[in-house]
């Protein structure tokens, strides 16, 4: 029966995605996902022009991102975007994609 | 399909037992198998969601039910074994792109996330039953179904148009042999000659669609064909992004755009296929190429599915459960999702709402209540992009804007800022594209 789980365990490792959840799917997390969209899949670059968020650092996506929403920073379409975020939701989306492996 | 018949029939058998037997000589099956037994996570084994629909709802929520929770048994059903996407296809029409770029398949959601493609079309949904019966005779018992059906056409509101007759007639707003028909036909014109597209009326599948594809059939003829017309007979009085596409077009293409608002009889109520007249109050025109794109409505699975009240589908707009049939979720352009505009990036998004909110209930976890968005880029020219964007949150049960958010591009930006829009344009392609179909 060991043998049998250790193989399962092996098998689940090649199949599942490398993140676990334990306690729910959070606010930050699902919107993320919503980023990914533009910014490539879990944050991560896939060729295309748009800059890749996996791993970016926390304080200066903060910085930027507020400085994007008040207009100091210039942007195209992202101050459209992050006008709809509080702050407290830009620091919890900043924390998440600073999790992730770039 | 014989095996999968075999498991289904083996599921369906064992819904309510922890340990689901597992035919390992399946292949594609087997890791699904083993995950269905490794118990890591309880609540999503044994649960089986079928998705039906492979375009950017159904394939991104399968995609994210598996990222969600790596137990839940999901299967795609999808007759296509290639799907080429609307987005990009008006920008293959100007021959900005190839076919190839624009046409993704399902290795990577069944190879990298286990997801079972099945590509068969369905000729039956028994919501009572919980199970989906397949052409080929397979039946899949589901405890949950998603269906992302995109939409369907009402042919018949135009008088001397039907079905039959799309292979003359392109509306080219199915991406695949449709765009190719169209693609060819703009190559095939005279030089000098009419183009007539006439876009629906609203609400339908991306609002800003039938204007890109002006704009790019207008860069092909000024590559191609300068001397050609375009007169655009429209069902509206105004259309999405128009004072920016409307800015392009005259510092891109000059007069060769004409655009006759329904309140001038842009309307078109009739076409003789035969000699490619289209009938409008504004006048009778002979044309050399028609794209008549129909009015729409939900696809048809969703009407024979019983899922739809009117053209569409009522659905509960935090879960994305019908309203109609319990157990049903309905994504994507079919589903009537308050204030977000039927486009691909909102079905990719509805799909990752849907897993979330699934895989939460599943898991009595509490309900995530994210912000939700919706960006569209179109290409005026091949270095002058526009963008309109929102952001969306739930208020009193309704998908609505967030206040002070979104909006479209600025009018009388310089070169370089429609330069950048084109290239995130092209950007946004790739990361989209690669978030539902290659990772």
């Amino acid at each position: 029966m060991k043998k049998f789980q250790k193989l399962i365990i092996v098998g689940a490792m090649f199949a599942l995605p490398s993140v676990s959840y334990s306690v729910g799917i959070s606010n930050a997390e699902l919107s993320a996902t919503t980023c990914f969209m533009c910014h490539g899949p879990e944050g991560k670059y896939v060729g295309g022009t748009i800059p890749p968020l996996a791993g970016y650092p926390e304080s200066v996506m903060v910085t930027q991102l507020k400085a994007i929403k008040s207009g100091a920073r210039k942007s195209t379409v992202m101050q459209r975007h992050i006008k709809g975020y509080s702050d407290a939701e830009i620091e919890e989306l900043a924390k998440y994609f600073s999790s992730l492996k770039p | 399909m014989k095996k999968l018949n075999r498991r289904a029939v083996i599921k369906a058998v064992a819904v309510s037992s922890v340990a689901v037997p597992v035919a390992s000589s399946l292949t594609g099956c087997v890791t699904d198998g083993v995950k269905s037994q490794t118990e890591a996570n309880p609540a999503g084994s044994n649960i089986r969601v079928v998705v039906i629909g492979g375009g950017f709802g159904g394939t991104s929520c399968a995609k994210y039910l598996k990222r969600f929770d790596g137990n839940i048994e999901v299967t795609l059903v999808e007759p296509k074994k290639t799907y080429m996407t609307c987005p990009g296809s008006n920008w293959y029409l100007a021959g900005l792109t190839d076919a190839k770029s624009i046409t993704h398949d399902y290795t990577s959601l069944s190879d990298i996330h286990g997801v079972n493609v099945v590509h068969q079309r369905v000729s039956n949904i028994d919501a009572a039953a919980k199970s989906v019966s397949l052409e080929d005779g397979t039946i899949l018992g589901y405890d949950r179904l998603v269906v992302s059906p995109g939409i369907d056409f009402k042919y018949e509101m135009i008088e001397g148009y039907s079905e039959a007759d799309v292979d003359k007639i392109p509306h080219a707003y199915q991406a695949g042999p449709q765009t190719e028909l169209l693609y060819k036909q703009i190559r095939e014109m005279k030089q000098g000659g009419t183009f007539v597209i006439a876009p629906p009326p609203n609400p339908f599948r991306c609002p800003p669609g039938p204007y890109e594809r002006v704009s790019m059939i207008a860069d092909y003829f000024k590559k191609n064909n300068p001397t050609a017309k375009i007169i655009v007979l429209d069902s509206k009085n105004k259309f999405s992004k128009q004072k920016l596409f409307q800015e392009g077009w005259d510092a891109l293409y000059g007069d060769m755009i004409e655009w006759i608002p329904a309140i001038d009889g842009g309307v078109v109520t009739k076409v003789d296929v035969a000699t490619k007249t289209v009938y409008s109050e504004y006048e009778t025109i002979k044309a050399d190429v028609i794209n008549l794109i129909p009015p729409q409505k939900a696809g048809k699975l969703a009407f024979d599915a019983g899922l739809t009240k009117g053209d569409w589908c009522p659905i509960n707009q935090e879960t994305f459960e019908s309203t109609i049939h319990r157990g049903i979720y309905v994504i994507g352009d079919s589903s009537i999702a308050g204030k977000m505009p039927k486009s691909g990036h909102s079905a990719a998004s509805q799909g990752k709402m849907c897993a979330a909110a699934m895989v939460s209930d599943i898991h009595n976890w509490a309900q995530p209540r994210p912000k939700n968005v919706n960006t569209c880029y179109s290409l005026v020219g091949s270095d002058y992009g526009i963008s309109v964007a929102a952001v969306y949150e739930l208020h009193d049960g309704v998908i609505g804007k967030v206040k002070g958010a979104g909006g479209v591009s600025p009018m009388g930006a310089d070169d370089a800022f429609r330069k950048m829009e084109s290239n995130y344009a092209r950007g946004w392609y790739k990361s989209i594209t690669a978030d539902i179909w290659h990772s």
